[in-house]
């Protein structure tokens, strides 16, 4: 069935993309590709796609499952596996068909310019993103090496770092206060208030100085490697790895939806440009309807976020009348770009999170029949469908577990709690709650690494509980 | 600037198993946790007379990645099928910590695995890794050939063609090549004359010498060379003996089946040929089959001595200790007639002295009363090393209690507690 091919088609196919490229405007880092089989196509998914990476014993279960998946035939492998990185470096299956090969490159290219232009990215250092994880390899293969310290201890360090990787701040863009600006900040007082003559007077509270954070601190890995008592270097080290790593791969997570459905964008509309042979040109049909279906009672982001750039060119391009009659209220409405300009520049200055709430419309909700869905028993039950009081409220929840907003926020608020050294952490509770069994587990690894008793505030059945744990006691109070 | 292209080279796939460290790792860990769990397993797998290749599922925890995580309690989006109606049935809810796996690693906390498929022969191996048996000494007298095989050993200059070792030819060849060039450097073409005549009889045979060239000769082959090689190993028979008199219902029956299952695996990891023997006894003993000791249907009253003398006959007859290994291990409810006990303790010691290990196991279920005329008291009187009386209360006993028998008298003897 498969068009037989060789590195020459290749080469051919990726020139003619590349001039579609230039001509669309995509703007792109340096392109490479290399062809891999299947089972190091595995090995690259369990490392996410680089070149080096420290090992661990997760990536070998990641690895291992997928490979189960795979040879059950549950799942597929996935088509293009790229990296954020300049130059950009994605796989090619040497299995796959021409016909593959071609929406693969063109679909990596549509990344590509993601990754380079979109403000979450910036501070990824894509020129440096091999070097450095493959120098973060190297130490903790020389931690392992060490007679002194060995895989049991680096482990221990790992598993307990991986846990709480995610507990970090969300959007790097915002600078974050250091201890001296917090201080400021503090001693400034209230900020000068123009209304004062009508607002009640607030009662004058002396800031506590010494507490440290002094502002609540998301950067939970950070904060244990700066403030707890007695680590060696080794673990600071360690935990500076797992966060720096986990910083690289936050605004992936975090614009998963737009990413996926700009490639989509591009690879269809290179395609349609290419003048590809009837056959090459039947089976990216058939292949580019399996990637961006829309998956029952879930959300597939290439099928979402091409729909809403779609949605926004022909808002832009060929408005309806309501359209028109909205967009002539709204402040900009002087100078209305094209459908494409409007996608660049909103490539370039959203993440999911403000992408789905300033562009999906309910229009567009309604005709994707968006759902909310609620446990009853064992089954899920359609709570709320996309009509005119609802679709808010749907939008909402999506939102709320859009990117990081999966994960809950737990910020360390004293690490002097009591007098004693303990810490507390809290949960900031938004309506979900924590799941127990796991919630524990995490605070042991919290334990673990700060030494000494952690408490961990949160609400369940909307009563506020803490939990605590010392390393040998389990408390609820 | 122009894209690169890397091709795919097969000895970098070959080199690139990079994930194999941690795979092993992960492995380890997953063993780590089956060895844990092992008394939930044995007491809730039906285990018990499956075949070896039997694939098992083990529980696994303590390999899950823990994060902190929302409940699954609260509403979700998605998308439905077009034509959506609140109050519509859509699914199942997902499993706590169970998140849609895709393409870009890194995001997501991977699913985790609940539990893990093992054979049965791998789950046996492991149970019986720490574990040893107490009398497991080689006596000479009881080594039987058990494996004949050869193995290399060495090389020699003849031999047939396909045990030839071309590397130590070739290395045979450049030294006689040396030796042959060195005195003389001068005169290279002599060395090679000389070695000419050599090759004139040879294999080759016809071989016109061309100049340059140094061709092997007969007496830089290098053949592999084999020899007999033989293991010795010891014969094992493992002597069941099951109350089946009418107190001993389906469950204590099988828990006795649970007991031997495991004396029988695990005598078998240590013996190259482990023989079974099954003796059923009420009121008198029998020698049977294994499908009729477990699903014979039971009668009658109980004489414990009747199949220790039974044991003792088998013993003498077809298993001389001298020629083998013998564990006895004998399952009642205790139920025993009160006027056969002084004869039961007797043969049991005889027993003892025959037997590596000889074992008593009372089955107690709850719910029987605990003090009820028993045999572990009438046993206490027996003093022998290598005998062991436990009792097994329900399913979850079986383990502990097995790794009791084998490895109470051990510590007795090292230690004095």
């Amino acid at each position: 069935m498969a068009v037989p091919w060789t590195l020459r088609d290749l080469e051919y196919w990726d020139g003619r993309i590349r001039e579609k490229v230039a001509e669309f405007g995509l703007n792109c880092y340096p392109q490479e590709f290399e062809l891999c089989d299947h089972t190091q196509m595995l090995s690259l998914m369990a490392y996410s796609g680089m070149p080096s990476h420290y090992p661990h014993w997760s990536y070998g279960k990641s690895f291992e499952r997928q490979k189960t998946l795979y040879d059950h035939g549950v799942s597929g492998l996935p088509y293009e596996m790229v990296i954020n990185s300049s130059p950009c470096i994605a796989y090619l299956m040497r299995q796959n068909s021409l016909a593959l090969q071609i929406l693969t490159m063109a679909h990596v290219y549509g990344h590509n310019d993601f990754f380079a232009n979109n403000f979450t990215f910036n501070h990824t250092r894509a020129e440096l993103v091999v070097e450095t994880f493959k120098n973060q390899a190297n130490r903790v293969r020389a931690y392992t090496a060490d007679p002194s310290i060995g895989i049991d201890k680096v482990e221990a360090i790992l598993d307990a770092a991986h846990a709480l990787s995610m507990q970090c701040r969300r959007n790097p863009a915002i600078h974050k206060r250091d201890a001296t600006e917090q201080k400021q900040a503090a001693m400034a007082g209230p900020p000068n208030d123009p209304f004062k003559s009508v607002h009640k007077r607030p009662v004058a509270q002396t800031p506590d100085l010494n507490r440290v954070p002094l502002e609540p601190e998301e950067d939970v890995l950070l904060f244990i490697r700066d403030h707890a008592s007695n680590m060696p270097g080794w673990q600071k080290d360690l935990l500076t790895i797992v966060h720096d790593q986990m910083q690289y791969f936050l605004p992936q997570i975090e614009t998963k939806i737009m990413n996926e459905g700009w490639a989509c964008y591009w690879h269809r509309t290179i395609m349609n440009s290419l003048e590809l042979p009837s056959e090459i040109h039947m089976e990216f049909l058939v292949r580019h309807n399996q990637v961006v279906r829309p998956i029952p009672n879930d959300i597939n982001p290439y099928h979402l976020g091409l729909k809403m750039w779609d949605d926004i060119v022909r808002r832009h391009d060929e408005p309806s009348f309501d359209e028109i009659e909205e967009m002539q209220q709204s402040p900009q409405a002087v100078s209305r770009p094209s459908g494409r300009e409007a996608i660049f520049h909103i490539r370039e200055v959203d993440r999911d999170v403000s992408f789905l709430r300033r562009f999906l419309t309910r229009k567009l909700m309604h005709e994707m029949d968006m759902i909310e869905m609620e446990p009853e028993g064992d089954d899920l039950i359609v709570s709320r469908v996309s009509d005119e009081d609802n679709w808010k409220e749907i939008k909402r929840t999506l939102i709320a577990y859009t990117g990081m907003g999966s994960t809950p926020v737990i910020r360390i608020i004293d690490s002097d709690h009591g007098g004693n050294r303990t810490l507390l952490l809290r949960h900031e509770y938004d309506g979900r709650e924590l799941l127990l069994e796991y919630a524990e587990r995490t605070l042991r690894y919290v334990q673990q690494l700060w030494g000494r008793r952690v408490v961990l505030q949160t609400v369940l059945d909307d009563k506020e509980v803490a939990f605590s744990w010392d390393g040998s006691d389990f408390e609820q109070a | 600037m122009s894209t690169i292209f890397r091709d795919y080279s097969s000895s970098d796939a070959l080199q690139s198993d990079r994930s194999s460290g941690d795979r092993l790792r992960h492995r380890q860990k997953v063993r780590d946790a089956i060895r844990d769990n092992i008394a939930d397993i044995v007491a809730e797998q039906a285990i018990i007379g499956r075949s070896r290749d039997t694939i098992v599922k083990v529980p696994l925890r303590g390999i899950k990645e823990y994060r902190f995580v929302f409940g699954n309690n609260d509403a979700r989006a998605g998308q439905g099928k077009g034509d959506s109606q609140p109050g519509q049935r859509v699914g199942k809810v997902p499993q706590p910590g169970d998140e849609p796996g895709d393409g870009e690693a890194g995001d997501q906390p991977g699913v985790d695995y609940y539990e893990t498929d093992i054979t049965l022969e791998e789950l046996i191996d492991l149970m019986f890794e720490d574990l040893e048996l107490p009398d497991l000494e080689r006596k000479a007298l009881r080594e039987t050939i058990s494996h004949a095989a050869t193995k290399r050993k060495g090389y020699r200059k003849v031999g047939v063609r396909v045990q030839l070792d071309k590397r130590r030819t070739a290395l045979a060849r450049v030294k006689r090549k040396m030796v042959l060039d060195h005195p003389e450097q001068e005169e290279g073409e002599a060395g090679e004359e000389q070695a000419m005549p050599e090759t004139a009889g040879e294999p080759t045979g016809g071989f016109v010498p061309v100049r340059g060239r140094f061709p092997f000769v007969k007496n830089d082959m290098r053949f592999r060379r084999r020899a007999e090689d033989t293991d010795y190993d010891s014969n094992a028979v493992v002597i069941c003996m099951m109350d089946t008199s009418g107190s001993m219902d389906q469950q204590k029956k099988y828990l006795a089946r649970s007991f031997f299952f495991l004396l029988y695996q695990f005598v078998r990891t240590r013996y190259e040929h482990v023989e079974l023997v099954f003796i059923a006894h009420d009121a008198e003993a029998h020698e049977v089959s294994e499908d009729d000791f477990f699903h014979k249907g039971e009668s009658g009253g109980t004489l414990i001595s009747t199949a220790y003398a039974r044991a003792l006959e088998i013993i003498d007859q077809r298993y001389h200790p001298a020629l083998w290994n013998v564990y006895a291990f004998h399952c009642s409810d205790g139920d025993n007639m009160p006027g056969d006990n002084p004869r039961a303790v007797k043969l049991a010691s005889e027993l003892c002295e025959v037997c590596n290990l000889f074992g008593y196991g009372e089955i107690k279920p709850s719910g029987y009363f605990r003090d009820q005329d028993a045999m572990l008291g009438v046993f206490k009187a027996l003093k022998a090393e290598n005998f062991q009386a436990i009792r097994i209360g329900d399913k979850s006993d079986v383990w502990s209690s097995f790794r009791n028998f084998l490895t109470r008298d051990k510590a007795g003897l090292t230690t004095v507690t």
